[in-house]
Formats: structure tokens, C-alpha cells, sequence
């Protein structure tokens, strides 16, 4: 089957805690806007990235808004593919039951190799 | 080769903004053509031509501005980042230019190569 | 795929995580506060040499002149920007930051 040229691989790459910082909220709203794209969009999330997508969030006290639920719309988006990187959730002792979004926990190799694949990585 | 920019960082706080443009002078050099610079995060603040270092240091706004002039590069700013942090038309240095995401989808799927700078 | 680091290791743990996704034969680039990864003889000199088993590695000269690093550990090649673009012509980008 020929491949569709117009159709790049993009993954975006999540690294920091939700909070502390605006990478990952400005991270997630690139992603929305690229998902109306019809590109080929992945998420991965590794070290503390996979805080972003821990249950129990409230933000109400800190003045920040809150977009852990953000995360659970982008299935509507077609941005299915999500990763969570194995390590980085055992190092911080959390399991996928911790995790607010149905997520696919990976081996940091296969997360590596599909990287490889990727056209376009953005790290947030 | 076609290649993007995108750069994350403000200026002065950290290298990026020096290393994103040494780098867009170094592929430029080298017979390539610099697609575009796309700012987001805290480096929408790159274009901000109100800024003014100290006469012996860098001025990092103008070297874009120059950068886009010279190079006809087009060095873009993230509207949603650049609303939040105070940047709009009238602070924009010349040169600079307020778009959307939408605009960095184009660059990265028109593009050999995106290049990602920040902190 | 060139992955380019930025941070120290020494401050954080950016290398260290880079370095488990990365797959064999792909270059690394370290660039700004990455470069103090391969001054020579320092406590990372060995994961550094590790690292080349499989992985080219590169630092970019501007940024260890900068530092005051002159010897870096043995087998990295140091590069100015124009081979930083030309590794980018031979390879797509990962940035660790």
C-alpha cells in the first residue's frame, strides 16, 4: 500500500510535572490544534511527564487551571496514541491505576523506536 | 534542505534564543533554506522590541529582526502565548509576526526538519 | 534520529533519560550546559564511553570554549554549528531539553 506523503508522523513529548511549569498546558493545547490537522499524532509521556496524567488533581487552591481532564478529550480528537513510559511511572511509584486516560505503558526501547519513526518530535 | 525553527525560551534567560539563532545563520550559510522561526511558550517574548540590554550585549529582537530582514525569515509568535504575556502588535519588533498553531502544523508538515530549542 | 541535550548531568537527570530511549547508531549532540557531560575525567566519563560503544557522540565547540573545557573524553568530536546543521541535514531531530 502506497503511503500518504501529506500525512506526517508527529509526536509530542511530554517531560515536565503539570504545575510547575506551562509546558505541559501549552503542550496539550499545541496538540489540540494540531489534531485538527488529520496529521499521524502521538503523545508520549516520560519522567515526570506522567504526572500530567495522575488522577486525583485539584488545582483550586494554587489559582492554576486545571487540565488533567483535558487529557481524557483527546480520544475525541483521534489522538489515541498515547505512551507512558514504563521506568518513569515504577521510579515514581505509580502504576497505570494511577493514571486518569486508558494509556499504552511501554518499555523506554519500543518508546525509542517508535520515536525513529516519527517525521516530528516536540519535546514540552 | 527545508528546515523550521522552533524555539521555547525567552531570550537572556537561557541560551536558546542564542544557540536557535546561531544555528538559523549556520543552515543559512550552508545553502538552506530557514522555513521559518516559530516562537511559543515564553519565547513569543523574543519579539518584543521593547527590550533593551545594555549597549555591549546582544540585542535578541533585533537579531531576529535583522535575521527576517536580511534572510526574508519569518519569525513567528504564537497569538494564545503571546496573549498571555503581553505580546501584541504594537510591542512587536519589525519583522515579527503574531499567528497561530495552525501556522506551526504548516511548518512542521511543509518542512525537511523541525529543529526545537528551549530550556 | 540525533538526539541533542542541553542540561548538565550534573543538575539533571535529562541525559541519563535521553540516553535510555536512544537506539543504536543514532548520534548524540550535546550543546549549552550539556557539554559539561564530556569533559574529560569527570564522574560521567564512563557513560560517555559506554555511550560510544554503539552511538556517536558530538558537543558543540562554541559552547566548551564558553566553559573553559578543553579536554573532552576521548572519542567526541567536536563540531561548530555549521556540523551541527550538517548532522541535521543527515538526520531528523529529538531534542532533549
Amino acid at each position: 500500500m502506497a503511503e500518504d506523503n501529506s500525512i506526517k508522523k508527529i509526536m509530542h513529548v511530554m517531560r515536565h510535572a503539570p504545575h510547575g511549569s506551562i509546558y505541559t498546558y501549552e503542550g496539550l493545547e499545541m496538540i489540540l490544534i494540531m489534531a485538527a490537522y488529520e496529521q499521524d499524532l502521538s503523545v508520549a509521556f516520560i519522567g515526570d511527564g506522567v504526572y500530567a496524567l495522575k488522577k486525583g488533581q485539584e488545582t483550586s487552591g494554587i489559582d492554576i487551571k486545571g487540565f488533567a481532564k483535558t487529557f481524557l478529550a483527546l480520544e475525541g480528537y483521534d489522538v489515541e496514541k498515547l505512551y507512558v513510559d514504563e521506568t518513569s511511572l515504577q521510579e515514581r511509584g505509580l502504576t497505570e491505576d494511577d493514571l486518569l486516560v486508558d494509556v499504552e505503558v511501554m518499555s523506554a526501547a519500543d518508546i525509542g523506536r517508535l520515536m525513529n519513526e516519527q517525521d516530528v518530535v516536540i519535546p514540552h | 534542505m527545508n528546515i523550521g525553527i522552533l524555539l521555547k525560551e525567552g531570550p537572556y534567560n537561557h541560551q536558546a534564543s542564542d544557540t536557535a539563532y546561531k544555528f538559523a545563520e549556520a543552515a543559512i550559510a550552508r545553502g538552506h533554506k530557514v522555513d521559518a522561526v516559530f516562537l511559543y511558550n515564553d519565547g513569543v517574548t523574543n519579539v518584543n522590541r521593547l527590550m533593551d540590554p545594555p549597549q555591549d550585549d546582544r540585542h535578541i529582537a533585533e537579531r531576529w529582526s535583522r535575521l527576517s530582514k536580511e534572510h526574508g525569515v519569518p519569525v513567528l509568535a504564537c497569538i494564545a502565548a503571546s496573549k498571555r504575556r503581553g505580546i501584541d502588535d504594537d510591542v512587536l519588533i519589525e519583522g515579527g509576526e503574531i499567528t497561530g498553531l495552525g501556522t506551526l502544523t504548516d511548518i512542521a508538515i511543509r518542512n525537511d526538519r523541525l529543529v526545537t530549542f528551549g530550556d | 534520529m540525533l538526539y541533542t541535550i542541553n542540561k548538565s548531568p550534573f543538575e539533571t537527570s535529562t541525559m541519563q533519560t535521553a540516553l535510555r530511549f536512544l537506539q543504536p547508531g543514532d548520534p548524540v549532540l550535546f550543546i549549552e550546559d550539556g557539554v559539561y557531560a564530556v569533559q574529560g575525567d569527570n564522574r560521567f566519563s564512563s557513560d560517555i564511553a559506554e555511550l560510544m560503544r554503539n552511538n556517536p557522540v558530538y558537543a558543540l565547540s562554541p559552547d566548551l570554549e564558553a566553559r573553559g573545557i578543553g579536554g573532552v573524553t576521548d572519542g567526541v568530536t567536536c563540531v561548530g554549528y555549521d556540523g551541527f546543521v550538517e548532522l541535521v541535514e543527515e538526520h531528523r531531530t529529538n531534542t532533549w531539553l
